[in-house]
């Protein structure tokens, strides 16, 4: 299909889906839709407006400001007890679902996949917190002694009743002498998860950064780096890790995946900070370039092309010695990447995708699958901001359909418009279009494959593109006695 | 690095020497105890093995660690979604539908159509009622629901937002687009009860606000109403109905929710199957409702009993005793004798325990989950001469369960062995796995970090189940559930056997071929 026609085609999606809404919601979620090209000048990536309040009543697949910051920043911190304090609900509904890998000895030194929570009852709404909070930090302290410390994830009612959980935190600090970290991500805070990372990063800044305990003793070299923004998915950081070794570097922190207290406290001590999820870490990286002087770099490990061009980028920020190594480290796993290219882009070359995920995904992935001669045609944010929009400009491969916070009715609309041959979200999502006979692929956790980061993760990412679009099994969704085609 | 001709996943990608190497190198900057003092890790583990811990870890009072029960609108959804083109409506957050919604579907391999109105802090300071206006008619435009079943978050029942004065005030304002669809409602506070009781309140709402009421009520001889309750196994409710059509074709289920999570490919459609509203308006009609799980159906049935005055019954019909009641009290409400299809399945299965009993005789069992689960779960055990030495509720209900669960354990001849831990979690299961062992475990899956730290295997039987597929399909409930419940737990035992002799020159002179 040519460009100028998808992107009418693109734009009559829009049109559509909007002529079903009330006018207050339509007018709304106008500005969140739009078409660019790679062409274009002030397409929808320079206009589409984000990061606003959510319209009532849809399917959103928006999280919340406790999902952002327990979920996400602080979760995987390993070595520390994170607790859901308040009804039980939130920390059971996000145990273990977010496969953030670690290792360690669960429930003695490392306790990310485990649920601890206050368990709120109806006393505890009505007479206050934080007597219970306190008794839960002392039995946390006496039944698991290993723990490197504490963090207090709010839940919603927390900041609705007035609790001092700060003062809770501070006082169990003195007594344990452990860090004793309170954070008020409470679930209605801002619009959806992005508000939730901010608090995390600030209450990083404001209870980690000063703590130079760990720095002290620290010996550095020119070549320390932190990688920022890896949750380590499916194990993403290891995968990415090595190839920063090999290149010379060293790998002082993983910022959160598979994080340990003293990861996150000895990264000032780094001489580049790596970015990779802008979204959720940029706040933390910029507040150490101010107070530390530490530079920040972003980069892209999905797909062999964006993989190399990282590490070119990063290692000319450390001189010859690392760019020598670096395009050594590039050979030896081009040529493995090109058996992988020549292996599956046959079979996927031409084949169209929509995304719609969070973070940094719905820009950095669309390389990789270009590496595959894959196309993108739709992509969007959950929570992303203006700068996130900007940034994925220069990643479109032809006419793109923006669509922000798309609910679930939009984002089926279009996808039954468009028809890609591939579309890649998340679980919620995930069977609404296999339903249709879409190939679906999860983009939060890799459908429980994985990794994705770095060379190695690109032969798996082929390798599971692949198995989603060439199974026998979406062949078998039309009868032999139907007549017609089904689904969308 | 990777073999373009066998590429490997993390499992066994990390197992490769490059990502060794790196791995151990990594533990130079680890302050985790197992990168630091690796003996200080065994230590403290065989420490939380001890009575000593068991103790300590039992008189926790403040911190709850790996709970097994989760919040009200999680039930209230379930509930909602029981009802012909019905959409759930959270008045709250929109992160608490996200869980819900992906909690659900990773359970049933499924959509979850549930909506929320998106309150933030500007509801939090002057109330949800614009967010209800809003959502309300956005959700209907979308939608097209016939109903909208509306419950609560933590959030707005803690700044105290009044549902029933907001829906009407939504339907003032919403020129007309409001007045032909049904809109109900509950409070479902997260810090009261738990999933079940969410499931409870909406059940409750549904049914008083959606009924024609009792001015215009006439009674419908023979109608039997059924209310399923939790039951996160389609394949029950489907054979509820099907062992109900034998007896008579006037019982109908209130809030069958087997369809919503068990569609076709070919075509998504958002809503499917469901009781149509016309049966939950004249519910009030029937001579009597049937509850399957008394301990989700409290605050139900009071409206029923004591607002509606109807005939309602507790049956639960998991295992051949629980089974048996039911079927008796159908045969004996409908006023017809057994059906013979169903004499044949109750001898058939009865056939089946005594072909399978001598693996399950005198074998341990911890089992934890919802109270009515366990109630006929842990009949089924005592049935087959297991032990069910652990019952472990954490959402026990105050009132009646331990005396129900009590006069189950005391048919078994080993009653004396067996332990009932009302409102304990699975961190408190850990320890009495450790001090007094069990053979093996029934429960969800967050048991199988159980399994890894105690090797007591995990027999999957429970909600949610993420990591094994389809099991929801099937029925425990029943005659041919109670036999579905045989051939998982005897094959689990048989299977654990095999792993037990399968040493080569060691063991395997037990490694039988026929058993």
């Amino acid at each position: 299909m040519a460009n100028e026609e998808l992107e009418a085609l693109q734009k009559e999606a829009i049109e559509e889906v909007l002529s079903v809404y009330p006018a207050k919601a339509a007018k709304n979620r106008a500005k969140h839709l739009g078409v660019d090209t790679p062409e274009g000048v002030k397409g929808a990536c320079d206009k589409t407006r984000s990061n606003k309040q959510t319209v009532p009543g849809v399917m959103s697949q928006r999280g919340c400001a406790y999902a952002g910051s327990k979920g996400v920043v602080w979760g995987p911190i390993k070595d520390m007890i994170h607790i859901s304090h308040g009804p039980v609900g939130c920390g059971q509904y996000s145990r273990a679902g977010r496969r953030n890998y670690y290792i360690g000895t669960t429930g003695v030194d490392t306790f990310v996949t485990m649920n601890f929570t206050t368990d709120f009852s109806e006393n505890d709404i009505v007479f206050g917190g934080d007597i219970k909070l306190k008794k839960a930090l002392g039995e946390i302290d006496e039944l698991f002694p290993l723990n490197n410390g504490i963090s207090i994830q709010s839940e919603c009612p927390i900041g609705l009743i007035g609790d001092d959980i700060q003062a809770v935190a501070k006082v169990h600090k003195k007594e344990s002498d452990k860090p004793t970290i309170a954070v008020s991500c409470e679930g209605f805070r801002g619009v959806s998860q992005s508000l939730g990372h901010h608090i995390a990063n600030d209450m990083i800044r404001d209870e980690i950064m000063p703590d130079a305990s760990h720095r002290q003793n620290f010996e550095s070299t020119d070549f320390d780096v932190a990688i920022i923004g890896d949750y380590n998915i499916g194990g993403d950081a290891w995968a990415s890790r090595v190839l920063l070794e090999e290149m010379g570097l060293r790998v002082i922190a993983q910022w959160s995946g598979d994080a340990t207290y003293k990861e996150m406290a000895i990264a000032p001590k780094a001489k580049l900070n790596l970015l990779h999820c802008y979204r959720s870490m940029n706040y933390i990286s910029r507040h150490m370039e101010q107070e530390f002087g530490i530079p920040w770099m972003e980069y892209n490990f999905f797909g062999p092309s964006k993989t190399t061009e990282s590490l070119r980028k990063i290692a000319e920020f450390f001189g010859k010695e690392v760019q020598e190594k670096a395009e050594a480290v590039i050979s030896k796993y081009t040529k493995m990447t090109d058996e992988v290219i020549a292996k599956y882009r046959p079979k996927l070359e031409g084949k169209k995708v929509m995304l719609y995920v969070g973070g940094l995904r719905p820009r950095h992935v669309i390389g990789a699958y270009e590496d595959l001669g894959m196309e993108v045609i739709g992509t969007g944010y959950e929570f992303g901001h203006g700068d996130d929009y900007k940034r994925t400009k220069e990643d479109l491969g032809r006419a793109t359909l923006i669509y922000d916070d798309v609910n679930e009715y939009e984002l089926e609309k279009f996808v039954q418009k468009l028809k890609p041959d591939l579309v890649a979200s998340g679980v919620k999502e995930k069977y609404v279009f296999q339903k249709m006979g879409l190939p679906f692929r999860q983009m939060h956790s890799w459908d429980y494959s994985g990794p994705y980061h770095g060379y190695d993760a690109f032969a798996i990412f082929a390798k599971d593109m692949d198995l989603a679009m060439n199974s026998p099994v979406w062949s078998h969704t039309k009868a032999p006695w139907d007549k017609q085609e089904v689904g969308a | 690095m990777q073999d373009v001709n066998n590429i490997v996943n993390g499992q066994k990608l990390f197992l490769k020497e490059d990502y060794q190497v790196s791995l151990a190198a990594k533990k130079e900057f680890e302050g985790s105890m197992g990168s630091v003092n690796p003996s200080k890790v065994e230590e403290v583990a065989q420490w939380t093995k001890s009575w000593d811990y068991r103790e300590k870890n039992l008189s926790r009072e403040a911190i709850t660690v790996n709970p097994a029960k989760a919040c009200q609108p999680l039930g209230a959804i379930m509930a909602a979604l029981g009802f012909e083109n019905t959409m759930p409506y959270v008045h709250g957050s929109h992160g608490c539908v996200a869980y819900f919604r992906s909690y659900f579907t990773r359970h049933f391999k499924e959509p979850t159509p549930c909506v929320s109105d998106s309150m933030s802090e500007s509801a939090a300071v002057f109330g949800g009622l614009a967010n209800m206006k809003d959502g309300l008619r956005n959700c209907n435009a979308m939608y097209k629901p016939e109903h909208i079943a509306v419950s609560t978050t933590c959030m707005a029942e803690v700044i105290g937002d009044d549902l029933g004065a907001f829906i009407i005030g939504a339907k003032d304002e919403a020129e007309g687009e409001l007045d032909n669809i049904e809109i109900t409602n509950a409070h479902t506070p997260s810090f009261v009860g738990s999933h079940i009781t969410g499931y409870d309140n909406m059940m409750k709402g549904m049914l008083e606000q959606l009924s024609i009421g009792k001015d215009a009520r006439v009674i419908d001889e023979g109608r039997i109403n059924i209310i399923p309750g939790f039951e996160p196994y389609l394949g029950s409710l489907a054979e509820v109905k099907e062992i109900a059509a034998t007896f008579s074709d006037k019982i109908v289920m209130l809030g069958d929710h087997e369809e919503q999570w068990n569609t076709g490919a070919g075509g998504y459609s958002l809503y499917a199957g469901g009781t149509p509203l016309e049966v939950a308006k004249t519910a009030i009609n029937a001579e009597t409702t049937i509850s399957l799980q008394k301990y989700s159906t409290i605050q139900t049935a009071k409206t029923i009993k004591n607002k509606w005055k109807q005939g309602f019954e507790i049956c639960n019909p998991i295992g051949l005793a629980g089974t048996d009641e039911f079927v008796m009290k159908l045969a004996e409400l409908t006023g017809k004798e057994v059906p013979e299809s169903l004499k044949t399945q109750r001898a058939q299965l009865v056939d089946a325990m005594q072909d399978s009993y001598p693996y399950m005789h005198g074998k341990k069992f911890a089992i934890y989950g919802d109270p009515d689960f366990l109630l006929g779960l842990v009949s089924f055990i005592v049935e087959m001469g297991g032990i069910p030495t652990h019952v472990l509720c954490h959402n026990a209900p105050r009132k009646g369960w331990t005396a129900d669960m009590q006069a189950i354990i005391d048919k078994s001849d080993w009653a004396g062995d067996c332990q009932i831990w009302a409102g304990k979690d699975l961190w408190h299961l850990r320890s009495l796995m450790f001090t007094e062992p069990v053979d093996f475990l029934i429960g969800n899956v967050y048991g199988k970090e159980l399994y890894r730290d105690t090797k007591i295997p995990l027999i999957r039987i429970g909600f949610p189940i993420f990591d094994r597929h389809h099991l929801h399909r099937y029925s425990m409930s029943g005659y041919k559930g109670a036999l579905n419940l045989l051939t998982w737990i005897t094959n689990s035992v048989l299977d654990e056997l095999d792993e037990e002799t399968k040493d080569i020159a060691k063991t395997d002179y037990f490694f039988d071929c026929v058993r």
